[in-house]
């Protein structure tokens, strides 16, 4: 097997400038949340109908990639793939950025994010939500372990078991995330199973491509090489994982077509007038599915590294798409009090009811991005993350085996 | 005769009202089980649908004006502990006008999702948020099958003493909680009754002997959503 080696970035003007500009988007996040606080989330365009906005559609877009980050370490590691070696430490690094940046937004997003405290010693085992808590806090714990069995001396032989135990845990965070909604018998948009498989499929969807950019970026910035064949398999891979996406959302809405209580609420989302039904088709499907796996599968040489860094930028796009229509969509939709019934009230029973995203939540949510971007690029510049090359000749381009597992 | 201890126990109840409504489950515990000789009590609502004319909001008003909540101008963030809902079969177009409010479930999903703990059933069935403990996650409201509940989205001014609220926590219809448990009834109960509707019965739905578990098992009642299994405390009749 070859020998990676890692280096550190250097501190050099354009890095400077780059953390200066994340800086100040942080700095607007926090602004923005102190304001939400003082005023209250009147200010936000958040009511007693879409009680979770923008800010949640950022943090669970980011939560969901950092599970869907460290995929590529568990190849490494769990799955015995030489070639994802050299990247396996970035996928961890990133992986605990993305979390952080999201744990941020949803926390600042709290009515009452003072009482932080009183959400780590009170529990109620009962909730979802609360599990979250736990698995979010152990993940940090769990892949800092396995960073370090991978980074420190003498610690190789843990490798594989730290591994394994951070890809156990992340399946079980995302299942978690995704189980938050599955959980709302309330909700009909949520109310089903395929929720969890689902998430999961995003999540790796997701965390690849977010790690495919980051990565070339990285590597463009500190003028070190990322190989075009490295670029390819990972955009074969990407494709799978946008295709298991797509899979799980056809199976996702037809499940809840078939189902009678449902149709109300998928007819709305998937056939309506509405915005979203607009933000699904073209922005999730269309621009988040299949343009991307077109673009990976074009098997053209040249176009190719375009190609893919195009498909992932839609990935993201779109998978930013698909997380605002599950938690806004699914929001707007009025609770079937008296099915078969119409109803009215003073308090929008019975109404389609509307959203418009505040500026102070989306620069709570662009915070939370550029917090995480912060943490990742203050650890490559710190500690030896990043290999000085990821030129083809630099990693173990084996060819692949056909079959077994990728995820 | 009321005993010292009695008589400790009511006024300690009152004072954690008056202080937040924080911990009053021991208390209701010991209560609801020495009231009844060792039965529990659990606290729900008659409403009869017939008797609650279209355009009447008596019991919104009452409550809105016993617990403080009401119309600041922001109708979409404004907080709403009980409202009346029309609903209209789409075949007949025959109209039936009710207040909905807290369903005080027996399987509350509320309290099953709140990662905290704010979220509580007392021993006698009503259910409440503790506001020094809700950190405004909002879960409570996806969960909520009734949208009972509201999120304060604004600083308050004159707060009721026996009802606190608090910008960024939850809150719902508390079942007039202050007054049940000094023996009074909630205040749209008896507002209803004094505009002359009687529409509310307030009483132990576990009491056999209670006017309104009499009422209950002799006309033939709903419960809102009964199908996902919460168990509502509330029940309507003639819906
Ligand atoms: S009606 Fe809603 S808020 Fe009230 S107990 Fe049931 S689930 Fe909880
Ligand atoms: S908003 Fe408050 S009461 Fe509701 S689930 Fe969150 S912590 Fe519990």
């Amino acid at each position: 097997m070859k020998r990676t080696v890692y280096r550190e970035l250097n501190l050099s003007p354009g890095l400077l400038l780059i953390l200066g500009l994340l800086g100040l988007v942080v700095a607007a996040g926090l602004g923005a949340a102190w304001y939400m606080e003082y005023y209250g989330h009147v200010v936000t365009g958040m009511n007693n109908q879409i009680v979770w906005g923008l800010p949640h559609v950022f943090a669970i877009f980011l939560i969901v990639a950092a599970s869907g980050v460290l995929n590529v370490a568990s190849l490494a590691s769990v799955f015995n793939r030489a070639l994802y070696k050299p990247m396996a430490r970035l996928s961890g690094l990133l992986a605990i950025s993305l979390l952080a940046g999201g744990l941020a937004v949803l926390v600042l997003d709290l009515g009452r994010p003072d009482r932080l405290i009183v959400a780590m010693t009170h529990f109620n085992f009962k909730s979802i939500f609360a599990w979250n808590i736990f698995l979010y806090t152990g993940f940090f714990v769990i892949v800092a372990a396995y960073l370090f069995t991978q980074m420190g001396r003498g610690f190789g032989r843990f490798v594989r078991p730290a591994g394994w135990v951070a890809f156990v845990w992340r399946l079980a965070l995302t299942t978690g995330t995704g189980s938050i909604f599955g959980w709302l018998v309330a909700r009909e948009a949520y109310d089903a199973a395929i929720m969890a498989p689902l998430f999961i499929a995003m999540s790796l969807s997701f965390g690849l491509a977010v790690f495919i950019l980051f990565t070339l970026r990285s590597c463009a910035l500190s003028g070190r090489e990322f190989g075009q064949d490295l670029l390819l398999r990972l955009g074969r891979l990407l494709g799978l994982f946008i295709a298991a996406v797509l899979y799980f959302t056809a199976v996702q809405h037809l499940t809840a077509l078939y189902a009678s209580e449902h149709r109300g609420v998928e007819g709305f989302l998937l056939f309506g007038d509405s915005i979203y039904t607009t933000m699904f088709w073209t922005g999730q499907v269309l621009i988040g599915g299949v343009v991307p796996l077109v673009l990976v599968t074009l098997p053209t040489h040249g176009v190719s590294r375009v190609a893919i860094k195009l498909a992932s930028t839609l990935v993201i796009v779109g998978g930013f798409v698909q997380v605002y229509v599950i938690v806004i969509g699914g929001q707007v939709y009025p609770l079937a009090l008296f099915p078969g019934m119409e109803v009215s009230s003073s308090f929008q029973d019975g109404v389609i009811a509307g959203y418009q995203p505040s500026l102070p939540e989306f620069l709570l949510g662009m915070g939370g991005v550029a917090l995480a971007l912060a943490i990742a690029v203050i650890g490559m510049k710190t500690l030896r993350f990043l290999p000085e090359s990821l030129g083809d000749e630099a990693v173990d381009l084996q060819p692949e085996p056909r079959t077994g597992a990728v995820t | 005769m009321t005993t010292r201890r009695q008589f400790l126990r009511n006024t300690g109840a009152f004072t954690a009202t008056l202080t937040g409504g924080a911990t009053l489950i021991a208390f209701a515990e010991t209560q609801a089980k020495s009231d009844t000789g060792g039965r529990k009590t659990r606290w729900g609502l008659l409403i009869d649908v017939a008797r609650c004319p279209d355009g009447c909001s008596t019991c919104v008003s009452a409550c809105s004006e016993e617990n403080g909540w009401g119309d600041t101008g922001n109708r979409l963030t404004d907080a709403q502990w009980i409202r009346k809902v029309m609903v209209t079969d789409p075949q007949s177009k025959l109209s039936r006008s009710l207040p909905v409010m807290c369903q005080h479930c027996a399987e509350p999903p509320c309290v099953d999702v709140c990662p905290t703990g704010a979220s509580f059933k007392r021993a006698d069935g009503i259910v409440l948020v503790d506001k020094h403990i809700c950190i405004g996650c909002r879960y409570c409201m996806m969960a909520c099958p009734y949208k009972a509940r509201s999120f304060i989205h604004e600083p308050l001014q004159d707060q009721k003493s026996h009802a606190p609220r608090g910008k960024g926590t939850v809150e719902s219809c508390t079942l007039c909680v202050h007054r049940v448990d000094l023996g009074r009834l909630p205040a749209c109960v008896e507002a209803c009754a004094a505009a002359g509707h009687d529409a509310m019965l307030f009483g132990d739905i576990n009491d056999p002997e209670s006017e309104i578990s009499k009422r209950i098992a002799q006309h033939p009642v709903r419960k809102i959503r009964a199908d996902l299994g919460t168990d509502p405390g509330v029940s309507y009749e003639n819906l």
